[in-house]
């Protein structure tokens, strides 16, 4: 379950992160997860907001993720939980008319900055979608490898990861004997794995997950999320969902959305069992959504 | 009043089906007499087509239907395509309704003004490329020589132009369907624009777009009044791609008008019209499967075995 | 600014995208906008060529004179080789017939499709031959209604309404698939509404169904009107071509693609300037009639 040693951090000098949201107790500073041998990235968004054209999707969200935990943001349909996802990767100006202001820093580092290279935020920070979205005519080996071959990694290197990839995806023991049959021949469950496999190849420095149960069965479902609890041991993740049980599993900390705000975030099994504001207490309740 | 309008629409609909069997029936009927004079196979293959010495082998005219429609998909198919990617994945968004409209508008200039159009400037202006090219490169299969006016090269160079507008818009609707997440899933591995294009884009499109190029093969084997304007009309099989030659539907249009008082010479243009039909029409078929298919796994979404259920997740 | 950008620092386990990637990048998106490009230049090229040639030949008794003078001798200049009065009347007429035809007919089979066929075996049967239509070669049709009316001797010989009949037969697929898509895209609940008030079915296809899908079923008949004037080997060995100005559509008569299609064969200055000038006034033809079927299509209420 351990990434190769001689592949991670080829460590840049990172700016050391200021801790700047005290009232959010991190249970691990970054310094701390580094010294555990944990390399995940600490996300902070200020004053992110998002626009589809002229209208205001997302108003100003001051969000901080902390390192190796699965934070959760949940809330109902058209709240922005998605649009703040995507402003995450960039991935929300590819509809047309869109766009964000704001900061989104990784580890300190300006994803908008203007010298930015897009491509590169969208391959240092992986996805995963709601449906499973394996490449139609690409073997499952070459799904998997389809983001290293992107970076010119082939050969042994490249078989290396993608075992290791699959191995941390818990998809191996059922794909090894068949590696060079087609990704789209897998079940839906075993497919979003592959994606997931797909997306930790490249060794991303977070992973985004769009509701990515939200096509699948319920088994499907537990080994998605069995998975996220493992992946969180080397990666900072956030996670849309439109299910509370499952936010309630899974997630470390909840932030919950309503009307493009962010009303409140705290660790989840307070978020769940005494929210401080009345409307996430309704929500979580199932008053409304 | 319901069920007499309901007969009433029915009878039109299949007046439809006893059109096109009545089609048949009539030009099967009319080009049996060449048939059993010479056989079937000897219609289809004998090189020689000399109406004036009573011999009706139409390979030639086979053959160079073939040979310019196949010029005309390798040159117009890789230019419709890509315009069609530049429309849907790559062009400023202001742009896309300009560009879309001006390719269709390709299609609405008539076959006859395409034909007018190659006699007095394409053929004169590109004939010095083209014996420059047959000269240079005359260690080609089916290249060099002596290069004539009309010509088999600019016949299938008139088709691509107009087989682009019916390729590029099929293109078009296929790339329109495929999955935005699958496109924001290459992206999300950073791929580059094409190598997007090159990962999602493409192969989920594959057979759709040969489905448009065989539709637009469809239209190059019929295409008659501007290929009669410029393929030269002689029914010799010529040497090279720059060789005089003629079509099934050009020989139609060209000696129709003078076979009607030789029965034989009629029965082998309509015999002819037979065979042109069928080839659109195996071509035509295969097309439609293609499209069909490419268009039925867009609906069914991407996964096969896909079990949609949200048990735990509602 | 010393700080690392994200561009240097951000990635721990792959470099960041090479400059080969970035070339490859840009050389296929400049090769796709060339090719892009290229599919125009035919366009650009007979446009200016149809400007360049045909206004020239656009002078005093071009519309109001007949195909039917002499070419002038050297020296001469009262005489004329006529225009083209003949020819615009010819496909006028000829169109509008084969619209009569091929309009309400493709219609009528596409409201059966919709409305009462669906998805039975026969209905699909007549879509899948309706396709097949699409694909015949236009000079086929001429062939055929060569065969069954001008052969046959029905009505005299060769006539302007027998090429109607062969321009029908090539709108009416066309006419059929598009009307079929319009139909499909009127919602279903204004069907079932009307149903429920106890109407019955042909009489809310009549009052509902058609004119909800109005301006959709015009932009496709337009659209088809529009290929049919453009297309000379339906009326090659229908409605033959004479040069006079004929009225009736029960003789021979002149049409503009075929006016085209003999002067571009008939090797003199003048009278190829005459078919460039046709040619011109068939494509603005062609083109507003692809505009107004646009503008329908922008008024629809569906889609």
């Amino acid at each position: 379950m351990t990434p190769e040693p001689t592949t991670t951090l080829t460590d840049v000098d990172l700016p050391e992160t200021p801790l700047t949201t005290p009232e959010v107790p991190a249970h691990e500073s970054a310094s701390e997860a580094a010294a555990n041998g944990k390399n995940g990235r600490r996300l902070s968004l200020q004053d992110l907001k998002a626009f589809y054209g002229d209208n205001e999707a997302v108003h100003g969200i001051n969000l901080e993720y902390n390192p190796n935990e699965v934070t959760a943001m949940i809330g109902p349909s058209g709240c922005g939980k998605s649009t703040v996802l995507r402003c995450i990767n960039r991935m929300h100006e590819e509809i047309p008319g869109a766009y964000s202001t704001g900061k989104v820093l990784l580890d300190g580092l300006d994803v908008y900055a203007s010298d930015v290279d897009l491509t590169a935020v969208r391959r240092a920070i992986g996805m995963v979608f709601q449906k499973p979205t394996p490449f139609p005519t690409l073997s499952i080996f070459d799904n998997v490898a389809a983001g290293l071959k992107l970076a010119g990694i082939k050969g042994v290197e490249a078989s290396d990861r993608v075992e290791w990839a699959l191995k941390g995806a818990g998809l191996w023991n059922e794909v090894k004997d068949r590696l060079n049959s087609p990704g789209i021949g897998l079940s839906g469950g075993q497919q979003q794995r592959l994606c997931i496999a797909r997306t930790i190849a490249v060794e991303p420095e977070l992973i985004l997950m769009d509701e990515p149960c939200s096509a699948l069965d319920p088994i499907a479902t537990l080994r998605v999320e069995e998975l996220i609890q493992e992946l969180k041991e080397q990666f900072t993740i956030v996670i849309v969902t439109h299910n509370m049980q499952q936010a309630a599993r899974v997630a470390d900390r909840t932030a919950f959305f309503l009307l493009g705000d962010l009303v409140e975030v705290g660790p989840t099994e307070s978020i769940f069992t005494n929210p401080t504001d009345s409307r996430t207490e309704e929500y979580v309740s199932g008053k409304f959504g | 009043m319901d069920t007499p309008v309901r007969r009433i629409l029915t009878g039109v609909a299949a007046l439809i089906l006893v059109i096109i069997a009545f089609f048949l029936i009539r030009l099967y009927i009319e080009a049996r007499p060449v048939f059993s004079a010479y056989g079937a196979t000897h219609f289809v293959f004998d090189n020689a087509w000399l109406p004036s010495k009573n011999l009706y082998g139409a390979w030639p005219l086979i053959a160079g239907t073939l040979i310019t429609s196949a010029i005309a998909l390798i040159i117009g198919v890789p230019i419709a395509v890509a315009a069609a990617l530049f429309v849907t994945e790559l062009c400023p968004r202001p742009l896309r309704a300009t560009l879309t409209i001006l390719v269709d508008l390709l299609a609405a200039v008539p076959s006859v003004v395409y034909g007018l159009w190659a006699v007095f400037f394409l053929i004169p202006k590109i004939k010095p490329a083209e014996q420059w090219f047959s000269d240079t490169f005359s260690f080609l299969p089916f290249v060099g020589g002596q290069v004539a006016g009309p010509n088999y090269f600019i016949a299938g160079l008139l088709l691509a132009t107009m087989i682009i507008p019916i390729v590029s818009a099929i293109s078009r609707e296929v790339l329109a369907t495929v999955p935005q997440e699958h496109k924001e899933a290459a992206l999300a591995l950073g791929a580059t624009r094409w190598e997007m294009i090159r990962l999602a884009v493409l192969p989920y499109s594959r057979a759709g777009i040969s489905g448009a190029a065989m539709l637009g093969l469809g239209r190059a084997l019929g295409e008659t009044i501007a290929v009669t304007l410029v393929i030269g009309n002689s029914a010799h099989l010529g040497s090279t791609i720059f060789s005089q030659g003629y079509t099934l539907a050009a020989v139609i249009a060209n000696e129709f008008g003078e076979a009607a008082s030789n029965p034989v010479h009629r029965a082998s243009l309509i015999a002819a019209g037979l065979v042109l039909f069928l080839l659109t029409l195996v071509v035509n078929f295969i097309a439609r499967f293609y499209v069909t298919r490419a268009e039925k796994k867009m609906l069914g979404g991407a996964p096969v075995a896909e079990p949609v259920a949200t048990g735990a997740a509602a | 600014m010393s700080a690392p950008t994200f561009n240097e620092a951000g990635l721990r386990g792959l470099p960041p995208v090479s400059p080969g990637r970035v070339r490859k990048d840009r050389i296929a998106r400049t090769f796709i906008g060339a090719l892009t490009l290229i599919a125009l230049v035919p366009l650009v090229l007979v446009v200016f060529y149809l400007l360049k040639q045909g206004l020239g030949a656009w002078n005093g008794d071009f519309f109001t004179t007949d195909p039917t003078g002499r070419t002038c001798f050297p020296g001469q200049t009262t005489c004329s080789i006529g225009g083209v009065r003949s020819a615009i009347l010819g496909t006028l007429e000829i169109v509008a017939l084969a619209s009569v035809i091929a309009i309400p007919f493709g219609t009528a089979v596409a409201v059966y499709l919709v409305e009462y066929g669906k998805q039975s075996k026969f209905a699909n049967t007549v879509r899948y031959f309706v396709d097949v239509m699409t694909g015949v070669p236009s000079v086929a049709f001429g062939l055929f209604v060569y065969i069954v009316l001008v052969a046959s001797g029905i009505g005299g010989s060769y006539a302007g309404w027998k090429g109607s009949v062969a321009l029908a037969l090539l709108m009416l697929p066309i006419v059929v698939r598009s009307s079929e898509v319009v139909l499909n895209l009127v919602p279903n609940q204004l069907r079932e509404s009307a149903l429920a008030l106890g109407a019955p079915r042909w009489k809310v296809i009549w009052s509902v169904v058609l004119p909800t899908a109005r301006s959709g079923l015009i932009t496709g008949s337009l659209l088809a009107v529009a290929r049919a004037a453009g297309e000379t080997a339906p009326l090659l060995f229908t409605a033959f071509a004479t040069n006079e100005l004929v009225f009736g559509l029960g003789q021979p008569m002149n049409s503009l693609p075929l006016q085209i299609f003999n002067d571009v064969r008939t090797p003199q200055d003048a009278i190829v300037q005459r078919a460039w000038g046709a040619a011109l006034f068939l494509v603005l033809l062609i083109l507003i009639l692809n505009l107004v079927a646009r503008l329908a299509q922008r008024r629809s209420r569906l889609a």
